[in-house]
């Protein structure tokens, strides 16, 4: 049965414990990895609490936080290669510093400015073809079938590229986690799912979610192997990735990832948790929060210092707030984008519905509107 | 008689359909402590409980699924659907099944579920926060499509759409949830499905409506008046499928000339329907062509979105070309 990965499916595995000392076996991973490893958590973290007042300036529509669950993003997504495909949801600003995106492109994106590449046509998702990193569907879940498709078509082409997709806890229970799940196992699919179970999907527990004892042990039921890890040590999730893309790579098909987490912050800026869950229960959290018990481990490694660690979180905080500011000289996107790229060719309908849109604009000015 | 936003109205609603009839149950994401992302079920929980109040796991398939058994076995589900966006889980069961099951099964069965949810643009939700579905349901035989303009409606209508035999899919516009502030008696009054509202009167254009958009034209109704002296009526529709015809037309009679305005993109879109509908039964009526402001043919952008939706700008070129026509 352990084949199947019942047991670690069941289990936890660790590598650090909250105090930042080494529990079990200490996987060999590079210092200069380890080193990245840090600084895109710090720079994830940096950036994330500036979407947050970015939010509250009323630039930014509205941010899902992602404190407390940056190991899981940044773990999981270094153990991918550069040609290999994200399919991310909307809580992994690590990954997508990890793939390659600078602090300034996402930003551009998160206010839509004339450089958003997606041209303002949704919040809160990032990504880009040029880092192989697939801007998330808003529904939950959708993006999982499409990872599978994704890797399916790697393995139908010959490639051996993988795929990999997060998710939360909340998705598994729809149907996109299960469709996608059960074509993985059939087909033998080079992906590695990531469940950010961060214990929450707003207000519902996971335990209103399944009766299941862990969601990993989801993945055995579709014949996929189920790992739990836990979710803010970044060296476990990292070990525990780098298995499963080599498995994937390797064409041994499909794995399960539960990366056990805890969401620190609100579920978005539109969020008030002191409805439904306690201020007891978040401090709790805190003492696993992932990026200070990596610090002492590194620290005691002694592969960073108190000032080592000071200078970098100076070091991103500059980059990051000279970034906000070119971000925001940016002019708006022009309005005519709001009628392009919904066919590969506009089609008559939406010729006439440009020249409506133009002469509303010269209507407006004729009338003294403000419409923005 | 309390003054009351559309939440409020509806919460009052729900509350007092629960009251009244224990058959009633509420189930969606959130709709428990956290009171529904909007609040509009906030407090139920306390008052009757995790049985009648579910917060269930994040499947709007399982969410409406399961409602419509529910339905079927004899209890009066409402089911959220967050925003009303992420409905096209449940498509296939509402299509499939909502709206099919009185007739697949000879009047045997039946499904008296009311699928509610937040609609509509104008709080920069972008794409998948701010759609305006009303033309699928209006498309599906079987289902009766809902949507209310300020709180004195939201409450008789929501009333009404618990009652009904058949499932209604009732679209909240959450841009006028809280803005709009009106008198709502406490006592158990309803607003009939199927029954439209003349809430400006008129005698030059019949400008048809509903939703957020009420709200709009009468502002370039309003304007209309103002520069041209033109005096255009305003009906707000309140049920979209199955429609008041009989109040167009008698306002038609009238005023000989229609506008349409919804948020809901142009093509098969509602006004596609009553442009049609009017074409087909009382084309003699009218002195020019029919005029349709709504949403562009694209998905809803995060960027611009007031230029995407109707706006007083749009509309008044609609007035203006059925005026000087
Ligand atoms: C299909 C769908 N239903 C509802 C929502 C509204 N919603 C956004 S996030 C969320 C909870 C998601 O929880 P989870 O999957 O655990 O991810 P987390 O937010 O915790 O990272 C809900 C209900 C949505 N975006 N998509
Ligand atoms: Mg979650």
């Amino acid at each position: 049965m352990s084949g199947l990965g019942i047991d670690r499916a069941l289990g936890f595995y660790r590598v650090i414990d909250e105090e930042g000392r080494v529990v079990g076996e200490e996987p060999d991973i590079p210092s200069a990895t380890l080193i990245d490893m840090y600084t895109y958590m710090v720079r994830a973290r940096i950036l994330d609490e500036w979407l947050l007042k970015l939010q509250r300036m009323g630039k930014v529509a509205i941010h899902a936080p992602n404190r407390g669950q940056e190991a899981a993003a940044v773990g999981a997504s270094m153990a991918l290669r550069r040609e290999d495909w994200l399919f991310p949801s909307y809580r992994e600003l690590g990954a997508l510093l990890v793939r390659g995106m600078s602090e300034e492109e996402i930003l551009d994106r998160a206010l839509y400015n004339a450089d958003d590449p997606l041209k303002g046509s949704d919040f809160a998702i990032y990504g880009h073809r040029k880092y192989n990193t697939i801007p998330a569907p808003v529904p939950v879940g959708n993006q999982i079938p499409h990872a599978v498709g994704a890797a399916m078509a790697a393995k139908i082409m010959g490639h051996d590229t993988v795929v990999m997709t997060f998710f939360g806890d909340g998705a598994t229970s729809r149907g996109d986690f299960h469709a996608g799940l059960n074509f993985a196992g059939v087909f033998k699919a080079p992906v590695v799912f990531v469940i950010q179970n961060n214990m929450w999907a707003i207000s519902v527990p996971l335990s209103r979610q399944t009766k299941a004892p862990t969601l990993a042990i989801k993945g055995v039921a579709y014949g996929v192997p189920g790992i739990r890890v836990d979710g803010n040590d970044v060296v476990a999730v990292y070990r525990v990735a780098v298995e499963a893309v080599n498995r994937a790579r390797s064409g041994e098909g499909p794995t399960l990832i539960e990366a056990r987490t805890y969401r620190l912050g609100p579920h978005t800026t539109a969020d008030d948790p002191s409805r439904y869950r306690s201020e007891e229960e978040v401090k709790k959290y805190e003492k696993y929060e992932p990026i200070r018990r990596f610090r002492r481990y590194l620290i005691d490694r002694g592969l960073l210092d108190e000032e080592k660690d000071k200078e970098l979180w100076e070091k991103w905080g500059e980059h990051t707030r000279k970034a906000i500011e070119r971000s925001l000289e940016k002019p708006p996107l022009p309005v005519e984008v709001i009628l392009e790229d919904v066919y590969s060719e506009p089609p008559w309908n939406l010729r006439e519905q440009l020249r409506e849109l133009r002469e509303s604009i010269r209507v407006m000015k004729e009338l003294g509107l403000e419409v923005e | 008689m309390l003054v009351m936003n559309m939440v409020q109205a509806l919460n009052t609603a729900l509350r007092e359909e629960m009251r009244r009839d224990p058959r009633v149950v509420v189930l969606g994401e959130d709709v428990g402590r956290r009171g529904g992302v909007f609040l509009v079920t906030e407090g139920l929980i306390d008052e009757f409980g995790e049985e009648r109040v579910i917060d269930t796991p994040l499947t709007e398939m399982g969410i409406v699924g399961v409602a419509i058994g529910m339905a079927m076995y004899g209890l009066r589900p409402v089911a959220e659907i967050q925003f009303i966006d992420f409905v096209y889980e449940a498509f296939d069961q509402i299509v499939s099944n909502a709206a099919k099951i009185r007739y697949r099964t000879g009047g045997m069965y039946s499904v008296p579920l009311v699928i509610r949810g937040p609609c509509c643009g104008g709080v920069k939700g972008g794409m998948h926060h701010s759609q305006s579905p009303e033309a699928y349901f209006g498309h599906t035989a079987g289902l009766i499509t809902v949507m209310p303009s300020g709180p004195y409606d939201a409450k008789g209508l929501l009333k009404s759409a618990i009652r009904a035999e058949d499932p209604v899919i009732f679209l909240e516009p959450k841009s006028i949830y809280r803005i709009i502030r009106e008198e709502v008696p406490e006592d158990d009054y309803t607003v009939p499905l199927g029954e439209g509202k003349i809430v400006r009167e008129g005698s030059d254009v019949t400008l048809v409506t509903w939703g957020a958009m009420v709200h709009l034209s009468l502002e370039a109704a309003k304007l209309a008046a103002e520069k041209h002296g033109w005096s255009v009526e305003v009906i707000d529709l309140r049920t979209i499928f199955p429609f008041d015809k009989d109040l167009v037309i008698e306002s038609l009679e009238k005023t000989e000339r229609l506008v349409i305005v919804h948020e809901a993109p142009k093509s098969f879109g509602p006004g596609a329907e009553i442009s049609a509908y009017i074409a087909e039964n009382a084309i003699e009526l009218l002195r020019s062509p029919i005029a349709r402001v709504t949403g562009f043919d694209t998905p809803f952008p995060l960027a611009h979105e007031k230029y995407y939706m109707p706006n007083i700008a749009r509309i008044y070129m609609a007035l203006r070309k059925v005026m000087e026509y």
